[in-house]
């Protein structure tokens, strides 16, 4: 990850400017704990709040470093202000956590760090979909069922998904609470990073390959192996294709697994009672 | 048909399952434990038969790709679905065998109505916790540690809860029907798995197809590896 710094006041990317000078320090432990908590940022996730408390919940290991310890008045006060509203990507929202936290450590006028906070809601969310829900993950679902199609077994589908998919997820976790601690109010900085900016479009790529790879290897596996070029293959080559037509069709008006399901119970019930 | 008392035995351990899986979903890690492909072998291993479980979670996750968890929306919630699917599909199968036909059919056709109820059931927790969070807006206000982390705990305990629950109601009514369907199924093996991995492939070709349409090239890459995995099969690679 980049060690240069871009200066961006409170959200918005501008020109080139001096590193950070003086970082405080953020002992292992605090770093640990806060990590943790991340992983448990959306535990209380919900409609009014949204992320809100998740947020003030990993902040709080770094707020008991404000002069006071947990008793003090700064301590209560930041944990108030880290505890409202918020909402972001949870995988990204490490990036709010460590920029937070930074915030309150240097003391931050509180009118300043509310306003940041607001600002930083809109961009960790779209960025964070778009690479993570729209991205990483359909691309290691892929994998996986390529991985399925090759004939692996159980626990090397499993596993290798897993591994896979979580390099990525504990990479970039760690990197967003590292990188935002770093950047304190300057952390828009970071939304400029290359993986963030481009990586969806080779994700995308990669994915539509491994993708149009995985679905005849996984569908034969699936039903049976056996003769490729049995009745029964070729069926499922041949339909395949015109059922995921009419589903492309209905884009938009109704989820495909909707259209599944009512196949499926019609299909039970005309081999059960015929 | 009842269940008999091995199963009603494994009812605790798989409700425990199911509530871990549930838990990935959202709360705590999201390390996509809960994706099908993983769910589901876990739950046809625990049962004795991890390959009708791969198999079985191999389908659903063809239905998972289509719907991604962004957000406030509401979406299937696949963990828990998957654990009950891959326990159903594992009924009646050996360690290396495919899920019997009859069996394979219920399991993912139970595996995605539970995945809706679900995405249900996530609406209500969401719900619950903004509930539980009302009277105590005034001690968050001050900056309550203990309502803070009280809070996470609170949501995270209902959300296991919620997937155990979630699994056992799913899983029982499934298993009991499930010799009754097998002794009137009368549609032959290949024909009945190969309906089901149609429908599956053709929400996974979907999905691929439109996931990724906004990036220039990729619908062409998709056809072209499309022809290639075609051919791989054709070949007996």
């Amino acid at each position: 990850m980049p060690d240069v710094v871009i200066d961006s006041g409170e959200g918005t990317p501008s020109a080139p400017a001096a590193p950070v000078a003086t970082i405080p320090s953020l002992d292992a432990a605090t770093h640990i704990a806060m990590f943790a908590r991340c992983l448990a940022i959306q535990g209380s996730w919900n409609y009014e709040q949204m992320l809100g408390n998740g947020i003030g919940f990993c902040v709080e290991p770094a707020l008991r470093q404000l002069p006071g310890g947990l008793d003090g008045t700064a301590y209560r006060q930041a944990l108030a202000r880290q505890s409202a509203y918020f909402n972001a990507h949870p995988y990204l929202a490490g990036l709010a956590v460590g920029a937070l936290a930074r915030v309150e450590i240097d003391q931050v006028a509180p009118m300043r760090i509310e306003r940041f906070r607001t600002a930083l809601c809109g961009p960790l969310g779209a960025v964070g979909d778009r690479l993570v829900w729209a991205s990483w993950l359909p691309a290691c679902s892929l994998v996986a069922l390529l991985f399925f199609g090759a004939g692996m077994s159980t626990v090397g589908v499993v596993t290798g998904f897993l591994i896979l998919y979580n390099v990525g997820h504990f990479i970039l976790r760690d990197w967003a609470l590292r990188a935002g601690w770093r950047y304190g109010l300057r952390v828009a900085t970071a939304l400029g990073h290359p993986v963030l900016q481009h990586g969806p479009r080779y994700i995308g790529r990669a994915a539509a390959v491994v993708g149009g790879l995985a679905l005849p290897l996984a569908a034969h596996r699936a039903i049976g192996g056996g003769a490729p070029l049995s009745a029964t293959s070729i069926a499922v080559t041949v339909v395949t294709p015109l059922l995921a037509w009419l589903l492309v069709r209905t884009h938009g008006r109704v989820e495909g697994w909707r259209v599944v399901l009512l196949l499926l119970a019609a299909f039970a019930l005309y081999s059960v009672v015929r | 048909m009842m269940l008999d008392a091995a199963v009603a035995g494994e009812l605790l351990p798989l409700a425990f399952l199911a509530g871990v899986i549930g838990l990935d979903v959202v709360s705590f890690p999201q390390a996509m434990l809960s994706r099908p492909i993983v769910a589901s072998s876990i739950a046809g291993a625990f049962f004795g038969a991890p390959v009708a479980g791969l198999v079985c979670g191999a389908v659903l996750e063809c239905f998972a790709l289509e719907s991604l968890p962004v957000g406030a929306s509401r979406y299937p919630e696949w963990g828990s679905a998957s654990v009950v699917a891959g326990a159903i599909a594992a009924q009646g199968a050996t360690a290396v065998a495919l899920p019997h036909p009859s069996t394979f059919v219920l399991a993912v056709a139970v595996g995605i109505i539970t995945a809706w109820v679900g995405g249900w059931t996530m609406v209500q927790h969401r719900r619950l916790i903004s509930s539980f969070a009302h009277p105590r807006l005034d001690q968050l206000a001050a900056g309550n540690r203990r309502t803070v982390v009280g809070l996470q705990v609170f949501g995270m305990t209902v959300d296991l809860l919620r997937g155990a629950f979630l699994g056992i109601v799913a899983f029982v009514p499934a298993y009991v029907v499930i010799p009754w369907t097998s002794a009137h199924w009368s549609v032959s093996e290949n024909l009945t798995r190969a309906v089901v991995v149609t429908c599956g492939a053709a929400v996974a070709a979907t999905a691929v197809w439109k996931d990724f349409h906004a990036i220039s090239g990729t619908r062409r890459l998709f056809l072209l590896s499309l022809s290639v995995g075609t051919a791989l099969v054709v070949i007996g690679a």
